[in-house]
């Protein structure tokens, strides 16, 4: 308690110079800047944040203490509920009225914990600044792109004309490589794609002048090769303004790419500093080495090398299951509004017990094609046969039969379980529908059977999916698909939803189960390495059409389309010394994203 | 008295909406160890409750629980029949103010207020909980439908709901009562009028946050994992649907139920009501009593209208109360501050 009063204290003196803010901001930067000399631009210290939830207090950060430097990238990684996201949006005060913070966070010079009102809406903006995870969500869309960063200028310096705010708009525009800025400040969020509008917000955070900027999984929800530009843009920010950069991210190779130093987060605590390179050659935790054991990396352990050629030329002889040949799929349009094409005649064959992995960006059409070929969207042209039964012109009726030898697994753990169904009851519900026979023993026996393969306790099966963890889930998830012994399974980005850890005893869960069981499946993710390390064969995707298809190492190595060569090379890889060469490789194939 | 128009409640309860399957499932989870009883809608509230939200939930059950005691002991509460206007063949004489042998005084008509008041509760009930229960089954099994089905079912469905909302309620349960009755009104037949032609008003309402919640969960992985399994149409309505969409009903149910008092009051009171010899009903009395206010006989009045506001407010009460403890946001959870100085205190 006397703390926090100790920092109103602080806060209170510090109100004297708030006035300096209408004077100019530069002055007052310069002020502060000579105040502190060399030190840290953030420095945590002791940081301690509990939530109040339903259960009783959780205890999200445990005594952190972080510091850093201008013109330092620091990336804090972690894998979901570490507290690294609760660290970061505690620099900015942003954390919900659940939450009860301890200890001191400094902002250059400012303590922002226990700050409230008009002096942290004061340092907010000029001194931090924070990217979201989801760009399109952060900016307001009934707006244009000039107002939304005049807004921010507009707070901290209220007499700038229309005119200035403009100018400094297309300032901002420019220094992230938006081209034509002084016509698109005009435009509205929705008129910009996902990467240019994650550019417009570290535009706004450089026309406020942040000396540090939080990111909080900023690539996150962005394509490989946009990611690519946006850790450049990233990048080449710093170096110019000597900007300091949090970046937060589970992503090792966005870590390997961009940061100079590296804090692992663990069950709220800090558990090892570095920097880059010492972290990735030489972890100190047993932790971290786990989990940049569990990291994927391109091209290192690829399912089709793996094979004996015997096994190889097996599958090469196997008979197909699903044939697709000139395939079309179309989505309805609105009233008087032409169909959208998703895909766009995709020629694809998926032979008995091989492993197809589809590749591509969002909107690829990847999803669409496995939802039809699992019966959930209709073909509109072309042909496709799964498991010998013609899918253009589909009827329901005609379909079941079929159902029961293809399984499904979805992307999302939290929502592919009826909440009020328990383990056994999910798992046993496709014995329901097609085994009607079957008695209630029977069911039970299969089910204890199924959890034993995914490798789960038997007496899970009682339990609520809700009390299980995402990766768990995910297995009750395979046990479901595979209970009816399919001869194909359809995997829909099955592990992007969970942390790279459990990715990968997932991911070896899969592995080890084709093997044993031999179905045929069809692989779907956004993630190369993740694919080349389960799938014989690979297909890229990209804007509904196959550009590219082979097996892992020839399409790895040798890829043939330039959309593919772009794809491989903008996949950041988790080796801080591998990564600069790439990035240099790839500056000089396709050219800087900054001009 | 006027019936406030019904919210329109797809919007009211995507508060829930938001908050998701997510937290749905936690409370399954967390509650599937305790047993049937506690798992209740109302009980797992009161245990989940804190401070003013526990006491407003606890101030409205004593309401619904003094109003369900009253009708169902009213005849050995009441000191009189609610149709009696003497006993042991002396009158009670009529607008006579409360006396020992009177408690609340008697009306223009000779009743006594007291025993009005109490039997009161009794049709108040009655039509609460017939106008709920056919309306909501009717209205579930719409919205499951026309959810799930979608297409020209859903819209043409969809479209008639929106048309009863176009109409004042009031004026449709007056003709709907009207239609019913033919006019004369038994205390069975009266009771049925207003239920029905409250059923009329509520089932729209029943309908869209049904099919709000099947057309959102329709499109959830874990019904189009069923769909992939196979599952029948019938199945994946009931057991994958239905279960899932039912969270906000206690919801709905407990604010319609205090419209429903409100509009038998008003239908009553606008003298589309029942009988008064035939079963006692508040509005009825507030009408009879207008002429009195003005005479200074506050009595008449006072009591039926002190009851209607009783009733209503307890049942709102515990359905506002619901209300918050359903959405996370709202819900207000034990302090950090007082765990820590209960601490400092030890």
């Amino acid at each position: 308690m006397s703390e926090t009063l100790q920092h109103r204290a602080d806060a209170g003196e510090g109100d004297g110079p708030v006035g300096r803010g209408e004077g100019g901001g530069r002055d007052g930067r310069g002020e502060r800047g000579g105040r502190e000399g060399g030190g840290p631009r953030l420095a945590i210290r002791d940081l301690d944040v509990t939530f109040a939830t339903d259960a009783g207090e959780v205890h999200a950060v445990d005594g952190v203490s972080l510091e850093v430097a201008p013109g330092e990238i620091l990336a804090v990684v972690g894998e979901s509920g570490s507290g690294k996201s609760v660290t970061a949006r505690s620099i900015l005060g942003l954390l919900p009225e659940t939450a009860e913070a301890s200890g001191a966070v400094l902002v250059t010079g400012t303590d922002v914990v226990g700050l409230s009102g008009a002096r942290l809406r004061a340092l907010r903006g000029e001194d931090v600044s924070m990217i979201f995870q989801e760009p399109s969500s952060a900016m307001n869309p009934v707006f244009p792109i000039w107002w939304q960063i005049g807004e921010g200028l507009r707070a901290h310096q209220p007499k700038l004309t229309r005119k200035q705010i403009r100018a400094k708009a297309v300032e901002a525009l420019t220094a992230v490589g938006i081209p034509d800025p002084s016509e698109r400040i005009d435009r509205y969020p929705h008129e910009f794609s996902g990467g240019q509008k994650q550019r417009i917000m570290i535009a706004m955070a450089l026309a406020m002048g942040a000396e540090l900027i939080v990111a909080d999984e900023p690539t996150t929800a962005l394509d490989v090769t946009v990611q690519a530009e946006i850790l450049d843009l990233l990048r080449d920010v710093r170096d110019r303004f000597d900007t300091s950069i949090i970046v937060i991210t589970h992503n090792m190779g966005v870590v390997a790419d961009l940061a100079d130093t590296v804090a692992v987060m663990h069950r709220g605590r800090v558990i090892e500093r570095a920097g880059v390179r010492d972290l990735f050659a030489d972890p100190q935790q047993e932790y971290t080495r786990k989990l940049l054991a569990a990291v994927p990396h391109l091209g290192r352990r690829s399912a089709w090398s793996a094979l004996s050629p015997e096994r190889q030329q097996e599958i090469e002889g196997a008979d197909p299951l699903v044939e697709a040949k000139d395939l079309v799929i179309e989505y309805p349009g609105r009233l008087g509004r032409p169909a959208f094409r998703a895909v766009h005649g995709v020629d694809l064959t998926i032979r008995r017990g091989e492993v197809f992995g589809l590749v591509g960006e969002s909107g690829s059409g990847k999803t669409t094609i496995g939802r039809t070929i699992a019966g959930l969207e209709k073909a509109t042209d072309g042909s496709l046969a799964v498991l010998g039964h013609q899918m253009l012109r589909f009827r329901e009726r005609a379909f079941k039969p079929v159902r029961r030898r293809i399984g499904f697994v979805f992307q999302d753990p939290a929502t592919s379980f009826n909440p009020h169904l328990t383990i056994e009851e999910c798992i046993a519900e496709p014995l329901v529908v097609h085994d009607r026979g079957l008695s209630a023993a029977q069911r039970s026996t299969r089910v204890g059977e199924l959890l034993e393969s995914v490798e789960l306790p038997a007496d899970y099966r009682r339990r609520y999916p809700h009390e299980l963890s995402g990766g768990q889930r995910q297995r009750v998830s395979l046990a479901r698909a595979l209970v009816l012994d399919p001869e194909l399974l359809i995997a829909d980005e099955p592990t992007s939803a969970l942390d790279v850890s459990v990715q990968a005893t997932v991911l070896d869960l899969f592995r080890e189960l084709q093997e044993r069981l031999g179905f045929a499946a069809l692989f779907i993710s956004h993630d190369l390495a993740v694919v080349d390390s389960l799938a014989h064969r690979i297909g890229v995707l990209y804007q509904g059409r196959l550009v590219e298809e082979g097996h892992g190492p020839d399409v790895l190595q040798a890829p043939k389309d330039p959309y593919t060569r772009r794809l491989i090379a903008s996949l950041p890889v988790p080796d801080p010394v591998e990564q600069e060469r790439r990035r240099a490789a790839y500056a000089e194939e396709f050219g800087r994203a900054v001009g | 008295m006027t019936l406030p128009s019904p919210p329109p409640p797809g919007e009211s309860a995507s508060a829930q909406q938001d908050a998701g399957l997510e937290a749905e499932a936690a409370v399954v989870a967390a509650t599937a160890n305790d047993s049937w009883l506690k798992r209740l809608p109302i009980i797992s509230h009161l245990r989940r409750s804190v401070g003013l939200q526990r006491g407003m939930l606890v101030a409205g059950l004593v309401l619904v629980a003094g109003l369900l005691l009253t009708a169902l002991l009213a005849p050995l509460l009441a000191p009189y029949g609610f149709a009696d206007t003497a006993a042991d063949g002396t009158s009670f004489g009529t607008q006579q103010p409360p006396s020992s042998s009177h408690l609340l005084g008697t009306t223009v008509a000779g009743y006594d207020v007291l025993s009005r008041v109490i039997w009161g509760t009794r049709t108040a009930v009655a039509v609460m909980a017939c106008a709920v229960v056919l309306s909501l089954f009717l209205g579930v099994a719409l919205g499951l439908l026309s959810g799930y089905v979608g297409g020209w079912l859903d819209r043409i469905l969809v479209m008639l709901a929106d048309a009863i909302y176009a109409f004042p309620s009031l004026l449709l349960a007056i003709v709907m009562s009207i239609v019913i009755s033919g006019g004369q009104s038994s205390a069975g037949g009266g009771i049925l009028a207003a239920a029905i032609s409250i059923t009329v008003v509520f089932v729209p309402q029943y309908f869209r946050v049904i099919r709000a919640e099947v057309v959102r969960l329709k499109a959830e992985p874990f019904v189009e994992a069923a769909k992939v399994i196979g599952t029948g149409h019938r199945r994946i309505m009931g057991t994958h649907l239905l279960r899932n969409a039912t969270r906000t009903l206690p919801l709905i149910f407990t604010l319609n139920s205090s419209e429903a008092i409100l509009t038998l009051a008003a239908l009553g009171f606008l003298g589309f009501g029942i009988e008064p010899t035939s079963a006692s009903e508040w509005g009825y009395d507030l009408n009879r009593a207008m002429a009195d206010a003005t005479s200074g006989i506050w009595w008449t009045g006072l009591f039926p209208g002190l009851a209607i506001v009783a009733a209503v407010l307890g049942v709102t009460l515990v359905g506002e109360s619901i209300n918050d403890l359903n959405d996370p946001r709202l819900r207000v959870r034990r302090r950090r501050r007082a765990a820590t100085a209960k601490e400092a205190q030890a």
